[in-house]
């Protein structure tokens, strides 16, 4: 996973709440069997619509989206933070994520920041009236940033290692194999097995 | 102090923790599709690595096949590609693979419980976030991201944080009528689509003790349409009995049960959050918007979106009316449906098919709609063609096909057309979830067999 330190760049207003992970990428593409390709399926029932905020030139390389709350309700699908990622985007900020979501975009590298409603519609008025405005989000300092404002956002300390590090959980979690073998040998010989297949 | 169930079972599954880092979490079952599953395997195959437990691992296919003449090779390249993928994956890496034509083949969350290995105290993951499921039978049971099922293939294992926990009490008799769908659509109502954010749930109570064990899987299942990632309840004789005599029930059962037995929450425990909900005074439920708190009793009127306090429900609820086609005002009742959906992993188990079935035996499904009815599983269709189902559902008018996932989701061909309206026993209602432009509300398997007689929204009562 490549390190996440800070990233600076513009926003890209998305002023809708419940944004779920069928309107970030609905099922029908989700039929790849790899990790990229995804950008064309981004909001895809949106992008048809000269108005939205993706297809207006000010907004264009934008690569850190300002969403409403709730950001990422429904499914599983990692390809919602694929199909972002994919697109561009760098970090998403918002009030609220669902938390699948969350624990998704934080495993493969998208920041997701939490700023209180209040300061996400104070960040929506700022882009939109000056979409050039540059928006730095600081994993060092957990800070975001833009203009003269500067927002400090909570991420426990061990997400934040590992995002700044760049480090594959997996990895981490072979470290432990030893503790792994110890639990298993502790395990009732009641739970069950997928196999042999029984019928 | 007591614990809570989830807390009890978290703990018993802790093969690490340590100050400010998640929990090193033990899985006792991973279930795997072919949606979620083809970019995890191919991590382990860059790496190198194996999956550590196939005999803790099954797989089936149930996001993307057809319902309808499975048996010959999938006519959509693109699918065809993920379900040949996923068959190659599980025969490199040793998975167990319950195919199209298989009796075990199915939604992943009804094949699961059928095949006994779903049992109480465990933890189950899968890549998709109906997962909560299980939960039913008191079990740890959430949905997770492909990068974690990678890990949970690599490791058998899950770095996590234990969410907080909330009872959600439902107190009171149920009316006639008046289902488990109704109640978790009235729950998330109540609390919204962010309410459970953070939280395992536990359903307590008089109404949730009385309801069947399929009925309880209707409940968790829904829990994620709450936010939380988890739902579940504490097992009772229900439980045992449901296990019994299913194939991998444990052949200990006295033992198993022994340990079941002490799966409940102490007295004296206290939860993070608790929901209260007056069961008696539940009527059927149905969703007038495009997320699932977006619900309201059946015999209601259309909202305005003056009529919630906050903007964004305001803002969100003038969207939803758009995009659904909807004056505020008309009472729901009055709403013509164009399709109804009987299935998916939410109420496509053979008791849905059975009350759906008593409402329309003998009669015809209004001659201005469709219904698709897509048992949960292979073994669910077979049940209900030996109790004669398929004929009932047949004569009145309706479509009987095989099973999968269907128009849950519409990634096969089962998909609603441009402004076509559906009465679903699926699980989200979102904007083009079951076919772009489509028009989803989400009812009991009640409410879509009466609906299909009727025409528009309706309950058994209006009949």
């Amino acid at each position: 996973m490549e390190k996440f330190i800070s990233h600076t760049g513009t926003g890209v207003p998305l002023r809708r709440s419940n944004v779920d992970t069928d309107q970030i990428i609905p099922a029908v593409y989700l039929k790849r069997v790899t990790r990229s390709g995804f950008e064309d399926g981004l909001f895809s029932a949106w992008r048809n619509d000269p108005d939205f905020v993706l297809n207006q030139e000010a907004f264009k390389g934008g690569t850190v989206l300002v969403a409403g709350p709730d950001f990422g309700t429904g499914s599983s699908r990692e390809h919602a933070v694929w199909a972002l990622q994919n697109y561009g985007f760098k970090a998403v900020i918002s009030s609220r994520f669902a938390d699948i979501f969350r624990g998704n975009s934080l495993k493969g590298g998208l920041l997701t920041v939490i700023i209180s409603q209040e300061e996400v519609e104070k960040l929506w008025a700022t882009i939109e009236s000056e979409p050039s405005t540059a928006i730095t989000v600081d994993l060092d300092s957990r800070t975001v940033s833009y203009g003269s404002t500067t927002l400090a956002f909570e991420l426990d300390d061990y997400t934040r290692w590992r995002l700044m590090e760049g480090l594959d959980d997996i990895g981490l979690t072979l470290a432990q194999e030893a503790s792994i073998d110890a639990f298993e040998a502790t395990r009732a010989p009641y739970k069950p097995q997928t196999l042999p297949i029984r019928s | 102090m007591g614990k809570t169930l989830a807390e009890k079972i978290w703990a018993e599954h802790v093969v690490r923790s340590a100050e400010g880092e998640p929990d090193l979490l033990y899985i006792d079952l991973h279930l795997i599709h072919e949606v979620t599953s083809p970019q995890a395997f191919d991590g382990l195959r860059l790496a190198g690595r194996t999956v550590r437990r196939p005999d803790l691992t099954i797989a089936t296919e149930d996001h993307n096949v057809p319902t309808l003449d499975i048996l010959k090779p999938i006519a959509d390249p693109v699918s065809k590609l993920q379900v040949d993928t996923l068959r190659k994956n599980c025969a490199e890496f040793g998975v167990r693979l319950h195919s199209l034509g298989d009796v075990d083949q199915g939604v992943v969350h009804v094949v699961g419980p059928q095949l006994g290995v779903t049992q109480p105290g465990m933890t189950i993951v899968c890549g998709d976030s109906h997962t909560s499921t299980h939960g039913a039978f008191g079990a740890i049971a959430f949905g997770i991201g492909t990068s974690e099922v990678e890990h949970v293939l690599a490791t058998q294992t899950l770095s996590s944080r234990r969410p907080k926990t909330m009872a959600i009490n439902v107190n009171g008799t149920l009316k006639p009528g008046v289902t488990a769908k109704d109640i978790i659509l009235a729950i998330i109502a109540k609390i919204g689509t962010g309410g459970g954010q953070g939280y395992i749930v536990e359903y307590r109570g008089e109404a949730i003790r009385n309801l069947s064990m399929e009925g309880r899987m209707t409940i968790c299942n829904m829990s994620i349409e709450a936010g939380a990632r988890a739902g579940l309840i504490a097992p009772d004789e229900k439980t045992f009995e449901y296990i019994k005599g299913k194939p991998h029930a444990p052949e200990d059962f006295d033992a198993a049960v022994a340990y079941w037995k002490t799966l409940f929450t102490d007295s004296d425990a206290k939860f993070d959050a608790e929901v209260e909900i007056d069961g008696s005074s539940l009527e059927p439920f149905v969703t007038w918007g495009t997320n699932p708190g977006q619900g309201l009793p059946l015999s209601a009127k259309v909202p305005s979106p003056s009529d919630f306090t906050n903007e964004v429900d305001q803002v969100a609820a003038k969207n939803a009316l758009e995009y659904m086609g909807l004056t505020a005002g008309t009472p729901l009742k009055e709403i013509k449906i164009d399709t109804v959906f009987l299935g998916s992993c939410t109420n496509g188990r053979i008791e849905d098919l059975r009350a759906a079935a008593a409402i329309v035996e003998g009669k015809k499904i209004a001659s201005s709609l469709r219904m698709l009815v897509v048992p949960g599983s292979e073994r669910v269709r077979q049940q209900a063609m030996a109790e004669g189902l398929d004929k009932v559902f047949i004569d009145a008018g309706a479509e009987w096909r095989n099973a999968g996932c269907s128009m849950c989701l519409g990634m096969n061909p089962d998909q609603l057309a441009v402004g076509e309206r559906s009465a679903s026993t699926s699980n989200r209602n979102f904007e083009g979830r079951q076919g772009k432009g489509g028009r989803t509300h989400l009812v009991s398997p009640q409410v879509a067999a009466a609906t299909a007689l009727r025409g528009t929204l309706s309950s058994p009562a209006d009949l």
